[in-house]
């Protein structure tokens, strides 16, 4: 004869039983204790970077920017500008415009039929409307929200930015070099050396996110916009994408859009909150994080709502 | 008094009967014994549910035992008058296989019916393909789109006696004469292996736009951005990744009105000619083949069944089943191509 086994924990439900009520956790107004605490959280939690290296230097100019869809303005007037050497986050509750206003910067937003858009933005002090839009999109990269590389070989999608229109199509030989250069810059050449001919929709998450950011280098921008390149990956990969944010910021511009406040505190030089529409703050990340000047931002920062 | 007393009591009642299961039939236990909760959830099944249950498995079953049935008698049949050297002879008339002793087999008809399915599909597959790019990716002015869908469920759903006979109404036009050749007399045949591909591309047409702008449909609109974000044009993007992207959905439909076209039998008869063997216009080797006349698999069947003027039944068995067999296996390569995992963005 065995042992007896513990019989399983029996749940009882008593009927007349008073019912535990949770006290709703009380609204930050901004100067509370938790309020300090949240920040100070996330204040304490490990950082990528070490201040800037090399120097500075201006790339974009957003002026007065405001995109509206239909008639209903996404984005009000919002200027900043953005800077080489440094990574500016975009952070802000779902719907503040954030994805609209990097959708600018390439001029995304004109695939969309109802939007309009006013103010100005310059790249390197020339406006991104007198150029031709082939062109600022190549000084101007973008990374989605989901790995979506096209359903070609590893090798042809780092290539497809470079390949021209029409009759004049380099070699494999003659694009070799470049595209080897581009997926080492995106730390995935050495996991995918053997196998540059297979299918990029084969390779993990992770890696398609990253053969997509070396697709986008390829064509040697100036400014990478990233639309929350993370959200649908794993902590391993975002992190190796993180890492990969730092050790780019130096020679390109880069803009992240991004939910997650860690990772906007992890990675970002810069921080731009907004709020439906609006920029409410703008500036160093310890300055918006640590002790920011707008009510809202405080709230934001400690978790206090979005 | 009595009032207020009834009142509550059906109040009680009614509150029970709502606290109550209500899909439950009423149980038929006598009310002392609700608490046996095991009887109360035994509920026979009724009499139209049944006869419902056993007919569905019925209709499952009788159309299994048709499939099976056509594939065997045509397999046993076929398959008994079926000889290779049948395969590789030319079809003689009647009137011949008395005076020679020879009964000819059917390489023309299964020549003809490849010819006619490749001429066709290669007619339908760019106007199909372009068709389903510009619904999907231009599709502007929105009336225009939606009388070229219109147009297309049009074609679709025309019987193919009726594309047929319009054919052979337009192309005895004089204009179209170099489609098929000139009778002494002048006058337009109308009819010859490019006319009936011509008119066998309209049964594929339908079938391809539809499943190339499925598959262009979807393509998450982030994948056609990425490509809008390296630089890349409209054209472009569509040239190098929605219609790689699509080759599934193209291929499906492509290989559906394969099907189609070889088992199409009343453009055959109608626009081919009716010769059994095909009869090249013209001196040029391919171009005066497809000027000319033939038969396929199809009209070949028709004319040596019992209701044909050839009548001879076990020829018409044999190709059959050689037809039956084509046919199969391309509806076995459309499942195979879209079994596949059409849309590898998903996550």
């Amino acid at each position: 004869m065995g042992p007896l086994k513990q019989p399983p924990p029996v749940r009882r439900i008593v009927v007349d039983d008073e019912p535990t009520i949770v006290e709703p956790p009380k609204r930050s107004n901004g100067t509370s204790e938790e309020v300090k605490s949240g920040a100070a959280a996330l204040l304490s939690a490990p950082r990528k970077r070490e201040g800037r290296r090399g120097h500075v230097k201006e790339r974009m100019k957003i002026d007065a920017l405001g995109v509206a869809y239909a008639g209903k303005p996404a984005v009000k007037s919002v200027s900043l500008t953005v800077n080489q050497g440094e990574v500016l986050a975009l952070i802000g509750p779902s719907g503040c415009g954030k994805t609209t206003l990097l959708r600018s910067l390439n001029r995304l937003v004109d695939q969309t039929p109802t939007a309009t858009r006013s103010g100005t933005i310059s790249i390197d002090g020339q406006d991104v409307d007198l150029i031709d839009v082939t062109e600022l999109r190549r000084q101007v990269g973008m990374v989605f929200q989901q790995p979506n590389p096209f359903p070609m070989s590893v090798f042809d999608n780092v290539a497809y930015g470079l390949r021209e229109r029409g009759s004049r199509r380099p070699s494999r030989v003659a694009l070799r070099p470049s595209v080897e250069e581009a997926l080492e810059r995106a730390g995935l050449l050495e996991e995918v050396q053997d196998n540059l001919m297979h299918p990029a929709l084969r390779l993990s998450g992770g890696q398609q996110q990253r053969l997509c950011i070396a697709r986008s280098l390829a064509v040697g921008p100036e400014v990478l916009l990233l639309d929350e390149p993370c959200s649908a990956l794993d902590p391993r990969s975002t992190s190796l994408i993180e890492e990969l944010i730092m050790s780019l910021r130096e020679e390109i511009a880069i803009v992240i859009v991004t939910h997650n406040l860690q990772q906007a505190y992890r990675v970002a030089d810069r921080v731009a909150f907004m709020y439906l529409g609006d920029l409410v703050e703008y500036g160093d990340a310890d300055q918006v994080f640590g002790a920011p000047k707008a009510k809202r931002t405080r709230e934001y920062v400690s978790g206090g709502f979005g | 008094m009595s009032t207020p007393a009834t009142t509550t009591g059906s109040r009680a009642d009614s509150l029970r009967r709502r606290i109550r299961r209500p899909n439950l039939p009423k149980p038929r236990l006598p009310r002392r014994d609700r608490g046996l909760l095991k009887q109360e959830e035994i509920v026979p099944w009724s009499l139209a549910d049944r006869i419902g249950l056993a007919a569905a498995w019925f209709c499952g079953l009788l159309l299994c035992a048709i499939a099976g049935s056509i594939v065997i008698y045509m397999l046993v049949r076929g398959l008994q008058y079926l000889s290779v050297d049948a395969l590789l002879e030319h079809p003689v008339s009647l009137s011949t296989t008395q005076i020679t002793g020879t009964a000819g087999g059917y390489l023309d008809p299964i020549e003809g019916t490849l010819i006619l399915t490749a001429l066709g599909t290669l007619i339908a597959l760019p106007i199909g393909v372009g068709t389903a790019v510009w619904l999907s990716e231009y599709g502007k002015p929105a009336g225009l789109a939606r009388a070229v869908e219109s147009g297309v469920e049009i074609v679709a759903g025309t019987p193919t006696i009726v594309l047929a006979i319009f054919g052979l109404l337009v192309f005895t036009q004089g204009a179209f004469g170099f489609l098929s050749f000139k009778a002494e007399g002048g006058a337009v045949f109308g009819r010859s292996f490019l006319i009936a591909g011509i008119m066998m591309s309209l049964i594929a047409v339908p079938l391809i736009v539809g499943a190339t702008r499925e598959a262009l449909q979807s393509i998450p609109a982030h994948v056609r951005e990425a490509s809008y974000a390296l630089g890349k044009d409209k054209i472009s993007t569509i040239r190098r990744v929605l219609l790689p992207a699509s080759r599934k959905g193209i291929a499906t439909g492509t290989t559906l009105g394969m099907g189609r076209i070889a088992g199409d039998t009343a453009i055959v008869i109608l626009l081919l000619g009716g010769t059994s063997t095909l009869e090249p216009q013209g001196g040029t080797p391919i171009l005066g083949t497809l000027k000319g006349t033939g038969s396929t698999l199809t009209s070949y069947v028709y004319n040596n069944s019992p209701a044909g003027e050839g009548n001879a039944p076990e020829k018409a068995y044999a190709a059959a089943f050689v037809l039956l067999i084509i046919v199969i296996l391309m509806n076995f390569t459309v499942d195979l191509i879209s079994r596949q995992r059409s849309d590898p963005w998903a996550r």
